[in-house]
């Protein structure tokens, strides 16, 4: 059985029909292609997936697809502008605080979720908030540096 | 210095399709019709396997193929290969039992594969996988490392007498028998270093591909070494010319060792994709991960060391026993061996090292080179022994460190275990890391930190280690089945851009930054106009891979090597265009010039006239603008540096924070620095996942893995550690002509023992001498328990 699921992904109306167990990250790596969403663990906790949700940061990987259903969602494709990097993603790359690309865009997702909420975050904030999400090429040092700067370049 | 030469923090090229979301991992490819492979792997640590009923599974919905061991061997597939024999003491070979893509006759680990299925989606194979009836008669299991060669334990494979592989030695036994008699006082430490899981956040993914047209298999892979992994598949597995096989390694995301290998699941892609006439994909879960990725480290060690009257080290004797698992991967049997005691000198000039291995056999994922691989052991050894030293003679750590380095005036230094070090200044390293930490200041801190009732601690650790291992003759004499050199092609394109074709494969490490700010310094040219391919075999003629810290100092000078040759050849071309002697030829800024004249022509120019030989010197020089050159090092290159830590512990809960790290490392020349201080904390926090956070466990009875997951795996997070304070010494490496060193695995060997150290300085006041990695809070809290109990 299938089921016709749809949203608004980075300001597109999207559909697709899918098993009504299929996550939202598989929705939006399967059904839509947009392969930037990672999956890299399978209990919730590296964070590699993280999505904006009716702007606020989830773990695509804990919601059902239809949980999502007339939902506007955010991932990774959708944050620049052109050819003009969005400033979280301009930070990342500003400071060095990516290696092998796989955990970023859930970084990078979770970054501009911290600096919603806290607009001018100090390190120990940036650590602390980033408890769900994992990196094991960086030793965080540089994510917190990007995060931060980010954060400020937002708008601060 | 150029904004984009050597030595600049150039921003990285790779990130902006990172960065959007445009990077493309393994995972990230569909192939037309694929279907989805699900493995049944053994839920048993051992077990003789019965009977395999497939019939329901077949029937599942979406299901076009299962697979057994049976099928593969109707096709002649053979076994995976070990990559290195080690001989035993008495001369003889070690034990190479097989290790059957599939399982046969027994499952020797939880996780083991017994079976595939292939259906249209990945939850109908998950599905159908679990309709299989497979039979299995359950074994007795040990996981144990330090008891699994015991008499009386259960054999994993019946050719392993003890579940002994070999019981290998290095070293001279009679010289460090002198030295232990003649000592002044005898050090000893037990200790164990834990099983780790590497856990690069991409899983790893295979996909395999067929060509009926070309006869031609293709596998995308997450591999560090694509084309060892096609002579692996090809000569040892599938029986195939390596004409008939491209593997490509797309964007991989991580690996940290665990990606080198030759898995099970990258042939059964490959073959299965010809016979279901269908693409064939497979992902691996993060639980299945813990389950089939190699994992690192899991020594038992007994090490002593002797001591002069004035605490010099006169000899060091060392046991170890390394667990392999249940199966040899691809360099598991080098890594506890030939990448371990040739390190056990350490920055010192003990004269006097014996070092022997028992490598063995349990009922557990196999054991291979994680960050550092054999390096971090010994390091770790060095490290603590000396520390313990130091509180057995009442010196500072630093002192009795002070007392035996070996100076810069005596390098290049012969080691008592083989290494020459090619240079390095180790007592400047730990000075300076000294001043950058406050050292001179932490008395201080500790005061004010007891006064909080807190326990702080400095913990030092000076190491050295070994990158870009080689040469090729001198690994085949002890046992290597691989060459260790790397090649690299530079194509100058008719336009002037350039194309480095590397042997070489970044996942995460940056190439096609830093061997492009090489070309840009070294040619003249624009950083833009510069493109690094890598990752396939198909592009790439050939080409070892990266691991080990090998891709600058190796893959980096035949880069250095094909430029070379390319310069050389356009300085005959552009004397023949300036009617010059090409001796009169001069290159610098990105021009070729005649020497005291203004008369010119610039690269791209040169490259032109390469291409559209008009005006060209055809009798003496074939057309075209490109070479390649393999570099097969003289030597390893030996980085090293010092690491400064502190800690606080609560006595109450037993909770470590690090509060400080500071690292000085020698990595030689940086080409680009902001890539290099990244490699550094990257590893620093693998090396503090090790000491406080990270084991792989097993239940002793039933075999089963106890860490599996992510939530039972700790894996260290942002609040985990400080930002770091990393400042970097340079001595050029005589090694190679760039004078680097290689910087990847540095934070992983160093970090653990400053980490223990400063615990162990924490905990000293109470008569803590020792405690086994990680220092998890309850470790820690029992041991001040009972120290005070004891007090």
């Amino acid at each position: 059985m299938k089921i016709a699921v749809s949203m608004t992904v980075n300001g597109e109306e999207r559909a697709a029909e899918v098993e009504p167990r299929t996550l939202l990250v598989h929705y939006l790596r399967d059904s839509l292609g947009l392969k930037g969403t990672h999956i890299g663990c399978d209990t919730s906790q590296c964070g590699a997936c993280v999505v904006h949700v009716d702007g606020v940061a989830v773990k695509s990987c804990t919601v059902l697809a239809a949980q999502a259903e007339d939902a506007g969602v955010l991932t990774v494709e959708g944050l620049a502008d052109g050819d003009r990097l969005h400033p979280m993603q301009e930070a990342f790359r500003d400071n060095h605080g990516l290696q092998c690309g796989f955990c970023t865009p859930g970084m990078v997702m979770a970054g501009i979720d911290i600096a919603n909420r806290h607009p001018d975050p100090d390190e120990a904030t940036v650590r602390r908030q980033l408890e769900g999400n994992i990196c094991r090429c960086t030793g965080y040092h540089n994510i917190v540096k990007s995060i931060i700067a980010g954060a400020r370049a937002m708008g601060g | 210095m150029t904004a984009t030469g050597i030595g600049a923090r150039a921003a990285r090229k790779e990130d902006r399709r990172f960065l959007t979301g445009n990077g493309r991992y393994v995972d990230d490819i569909d192939r037309p019709g694929q279907l989805h492979a699900v493995l049944a792997r053994s839920p048993h640590a051992h077990a003789r396997l019965g009977a395999i009923d497939a019939g329901a599974a077949r029937a599942a919905p979406g299901v076009a193929a299962v697979f057994t061991a049976e099928d593969l061997a109707a096709d002649n597939v053979g076994g995976l290969p070990c990559g290195w024999l080690i001989k035993n003491k008495d001369g003889s070979d070690m034990v190479e039992p097989p290790h059957p893509v599939l399982a046969t006759g027994k499952v020797r680990h939880v996780g083991d594969p017994v079976a595939m299925v292939l259906a249209e989606t990945r939850a109908q194979a998950r599905d159908a996988a679990e309709k299989l009836e497979i039979e299995y008669e359950e074994l007795d299991a040990v996981t144990d490392t330090a008891g699994a060669f015991e008499t009386g334990r259960p054999a994993v494979h019946d050719a392993a007498a003890n579940n002994t592989c070999y019981d290998w030695e290095f070293g001279d036994k009679a010289a460090v028998e002198q030295a232990f008699a003649g000592a002044a006082k005898i050090v000893p430490l037990e200790f164990v270093n834990q099983r780790l899981v590497a856990n690069a956040i991409e899983p790893r993914a295979a996909i395999g591909e067929y060509d009926a047209h070309d006869d031609r298999y293709t596998l995308y892979t997450t591999s560090q070494n694509p084309h060892v992994i096609r002579l692996l598949m090809c000569t040892a597995v599938l029986g195939l010319p390596e004409t008939k096989v491209r593997v490509v390694s797309p964007d991989v995301g991580g690996g940290f060792g665990s990606k080198i290998y030759h898995y099970a699941e990258e042939a059964l892609v490959t073959w299965a994709a010809r016979k279901a006439g269908r693409p064939v994909k497979w992902t691996s879960e993060r639980a299945e991960a813990f389950l089939s990725d190699a994992q690192g480290r899991d020594h038992v060690t007994r090490a002593e060391l002797a001591l002069g009257a004035g605490a010099e080290f006169l000899g060091l004797k060392i046991s170890t026993v390394a667990n392999l698992g249940a199966y040899l991967s691809t360099f598991s049997t080098a890594i506890p061996t030939y990448f371990y005691a040739p390190l056990l000198a350490g920055v010192y000039k003990t004269p006097a090292i014996h070092c022997e291995v028992r490598g063995v056999f349990t009922n557990t994922v196999p054991v291979d080179a994680y960050r550092g691989a054999g390096r971090p052991e010994a390091c770790y050894l060095i490290e603590r022994i000396v520390d313990v030293a130091a509180r057995a003679t009442g010196l500072d750590p630093a002192e009795i460190r002070r007392r035996n380095f070996i100076p810069r005036s005596a390098q290049p230094y012969q080691t008592p275990v083989a290494m020459v070090y090619d240079d390095g200044d180790y007592a400047k390293n730990m000075e300076d890391c000294l001043v950058e930490a406050d050292a001179a200041g932490f008395a201080e801190r500790r005061r004010e930190a007891k006064a909080r009732g807190k326990l702080r601690g400095l913990g030092v650790s000076s190491y050295i280690e070994a990158c870009g291992a080689a040469p090729s003759a001198v690994a085949g004499a002890l046992g290597a089945r691989a060459g260790l050199y790397e090649m690299a092609t530079l194509r100058v394109n008719p336009s002037g851009s350039v194309s480095i074709i590397t042997g070489t494969h970044a996942h995460g490490q940056g190439h096609e930054t830093t061997f492009a700010q090489l070309a840009s310094e070294r040619l003249g040219i624009d950083f833009d106009s510069i493109e690094v391919v890598h990752g396939d075999t198909d592009k790439i003629p050939f080409g070892m891979g990266t691991y080990g810290s090998r891709s600058l100092p190796v893959g980096g000078t035949a880069l250095a090597r094909a430029m070379d040759k390319v310069v050389e050849k356009g300085r005959k071309i552009a004397a023949h265009i300036l009617e010059a002697s090409a001796e009169d030829i001069e290159f610098a800024d990105g021009a070729f010039s005649v020497a005291g004249t203004d008369r010119k022509l610039a690269f791209a120019e040169v490259a032109g006239a390469a291409y559209v030989p008009h005006n060209y010197p055809l009798e003496e020089l074939e057309p075209g603008l490109e070479e390649t050159a393999y570099f097969d090092p003289p030597n390893f290159t030996f980085p090293s540096g010092c690491y400064a830590c502190e800690v606080e512990i609560d006595p109450e809960t037993g909770v470590v924070s690090v509060e400080r790290f500071t690292a000085v490392d020698d990595f030689g020349v940086l080409i680009n620095p902001n890539i290099v201080e990244g490699q550094v904390h990257g590893g620093l926090v693998q090396g503090i996942g090790q000491a406080l956070y990270e084991g792989a466990r097993y239940d002793p009875e039933s075999g089963q893995p106890i860490t599996g997951s992510y939530m039972d795996y700790c894996m260290p997070k942002a609040d985990c550690a400080p930002s770091f304070a990393v400042h970097t010494n340079e001595t050029r490496s005589p090694t190679n002509p760039l004078g680097v060193r290689g910087c990847g695995e540095a934070g992983a060997i160093g970090a653990p023992p400053a980490v223990v150290n400063a615990i162990c300085d924490a905990l000293n006041e109470l008569g803590v001498r020792h405690i086994d990695m990680p220092a998890t809070p309850e470790k820690v809290w029992r041991a001040i328990r009972d120290a005070r109990a004891a007090a």
